[in-house]
């Protein structure tokens, strides 16, 4: 990762103390500290005083009912709410110690380090191969066979090369869902990012995409660190390392996923976990 | 069992209605054009199109009327297209929320009804007065200005139909924005908005008022721009209105031409957007 926010391990003091959670700080480094995070939508107020690490090279999943800000949260980790007036966030994330949320900061570079993967499959209308290239050329001018391998590379990595290998001048409209979503993940890992988030990446595919998805998600977080935002519980107990339940804007929980799986310390996260509301 | 034979009943009544709605449409549609093919295609020759209107009780052509027509259409579209788009694109894009964003909409669609006639009445005060002349430029200009508003509000509308998740995902990529718009958003909208211009050169190439006002008419062939110049509309207006058989014949077949030319830019219009969709 070239000019890249440099690595660093902070110190465990700068981790939140969450009611509870300083015992399970993991040793591996943060590579996002989200600290007294608030949005509002207008005047409505949808996150309150979020604070949370995410680690690197592991999957944190957010878990919740409908509308209780856990895709908000996503959404202000790469500013993509800012392409829409009336929308603001507080307080700070810290990605490597730098806090994007500060003002004056490329903002096309910063997303550019952090990948985003939506609910809805969104390839553009030009053909697979333009669709991965498209992100690349952004930053980067290569000679075109350099070009053809990031291309295949990042194919490989999301599991979609031997499909569309064949065809890489077609349409990426053409695509069943599953592959334009693997298509998806394939371009938003194409820049190299450091981060990647994933809004519901699986929640339209049916369940062997869905399956297929998953298994991506295991074998990319040896590189990245990955949020994961999900509806489907057993998705996030199979596929994160960490899990954060959120509640009506507050975040009620946070610790490893098998923990909050078995022994919440929350009455409302055992309520939701266990299907008693939600 | 009675509500519902009420309920049939009912149905059949709106069926019926509905039905003879469109006939009535469709029947003075047929009308129209089997009128103009009876008597235009009589009319058609190939000195239509190499002969200049001749002077009545002789034989002549269109060809200068259809040379100053496919001209100004096209110094019109010249200007009309891009000025119509980039506007579209301000309005969808850049002014989606904005005060003036809404001002600018709300005078493109006072615009978009404005009678043509207006239109003509405005360019002749602008430019025809102060240049003391009628001009194939002035006519072309009041043909852009009836062409802008319809191709600004078919571009709008066609971005505004491209969905906001893909402009996400080329942002989430770290593209700044007119890259977003001029490729991906561009590209989604390519078919509504290419259809947009062709109607919009299919809706000026039969307008006739603005031209009375500004290039007028012409007997002559004249390639010169700052002149007078002659155009199937206003030909057709004052042949199809002398007492003269030959103009009047030549009039019909003006007319068949015009239509024709319409319906294969419709046609083109839909096959072009047929054809790009295919591809997906």
């Amino acid at each position: 990762m070239s000019a890249s926010l440099a690595t660093t391990t902070p110190p465990r003091s700068d981790t939140p103390t969450l009611p509870g959670e300083s015992a399970t700080v993991s040793p591996f480094p943060v590579k996002v500290q989200i600290r007294n995070v608030g949005f509002h939508y207008g005047k409505f107020q949808a996150l309150k005083n979020v604070s949370l690490p995410l680690y690197d090279r592991h999957v944190t999943a957010f878990i919740g009912p409908s509308g209780c800000g856990k895709s908000t949260l996503l959404r202000i980790l790469n500013r993509i709410y800012e392409l829409y007036p009336n929308q603001t966030a507080s307080g700070e994330v810290l990605v490597d110690g730098i806090d994007i949320l500060a003002p004056g900061l490329d903002l096309n570079l910063v997303r550019s380090k952090i990948g985003m993967v939506f609910q809805k499959p969104t390839p553009f209308p030009m053909s697979i191969h333009d669709n991965i290239a498209f992100g690349i050329k952004l930053y980067e001018r290569l000679p075109k066979s350099e070009l053809d391998d990031r291309v295949e590379q990042a194919l490989r990595r999301a599991a979609l090369w031997d499909e569309v290998k064949d065809k890489l001048r077609q349409s990426g409209l053409g695509l069943s869902g599953g592959q334009q979503q693997r298509l998806c993940i394939a371009r938003a890992i194409a820049v190299e990012p450091e981060i990647l988030l994933l809004d519901e990446p699986a929640s339209a595919l049916d369940p062997i995409s869905t399956q297929r998805i998953e298994e991506l998600i295991a074998e990319l977080k040896s590189d990245y660190c990955i949020a994961i935002v999900t509806h489907n519980m057993q998705q996030a107990a199979r596929s994160s390392d960490y899990t954060a339940f959120m509640y009506l804007g507050e975040l009620v929980e946070f610790d490893e996923t098998e923990r909050i799986f078995t022994h919440p310390r929350e009455k409302r996260t055992e309520d939701y976990i266990t299907g008693r509301f939600g | 069992m009675q509500l519902y034979t009420s309920r049939r009943l009912s149905n059949y009544l709106i069926v019926a209605l509905s039905l003879g709605a469109t006939a009535f449409g469709l029947l003075f549609l047929v009308f129209v054009l089997g009128t103009l093919l009876v008597n235009g295609v009589g009319a058609l020759s190939p000195t239509l199109f190499t002969q200049t209107t001749p002077p009545p009780g002789s034989a002549g052509g269109l060809m200068n009327a259809i040379f100053g027509s496919l001209a100004m259409t096209v110094i019109a579209t010249l200007v009309g297209t891009p000025t119509g788009i980039l506007a579209g694109t301000f309005l969808a894009e850049y002014a989606h929320n904005s005060r003036l964003g809404e001002v600018v909409r709300f005078v493109n669609d006072i615009l978009l009804s404005a009678p043509s006639i207006i239109i003509g009445l405005f360019v002749y005060s602008i430019l025809v007065v102060p240049m003391g002349h009628f001009s194939a430029w002035a006519g072309a200009v009041a043909l852009a200005i009836i062409m802008i508003p319809v191709i600004v509000r078919t571009t709008e509308d066609m971005l505004s139909l491209v969905p906001n998740e893909l402009r996400e995902a080329a942002a989430a990529l770290g593209a700044p924005k007119w890259k977003i718009v001029v490729t991906v958003t561009y590209r989604s909208a390519v078919q509504g908005m290419l259809t947009g211009v062709l109607l919009a050169v299919a809706r000026i190439s039969g307008e006739t008022a603005p031209l009375l006002f500004t290039a007028l008419n012409n007997q002559f062939f004249s390639s010169d721009l700052n002149r007078p110049m002659a155009n199937l509309p206003v030909v057709i207006f004052q042949f199809a209105m002398s007492p003269y058989a030959d103009w009047q014949a030549l009039a019909w077949a003006g007319a068949l031409l015009i239509t024709a030319a319409i319906l294969v830019l419709n046609i083109g219009a839909r096959l072009f957007a047929s054809w790009s969709g295919l591809e997906k």
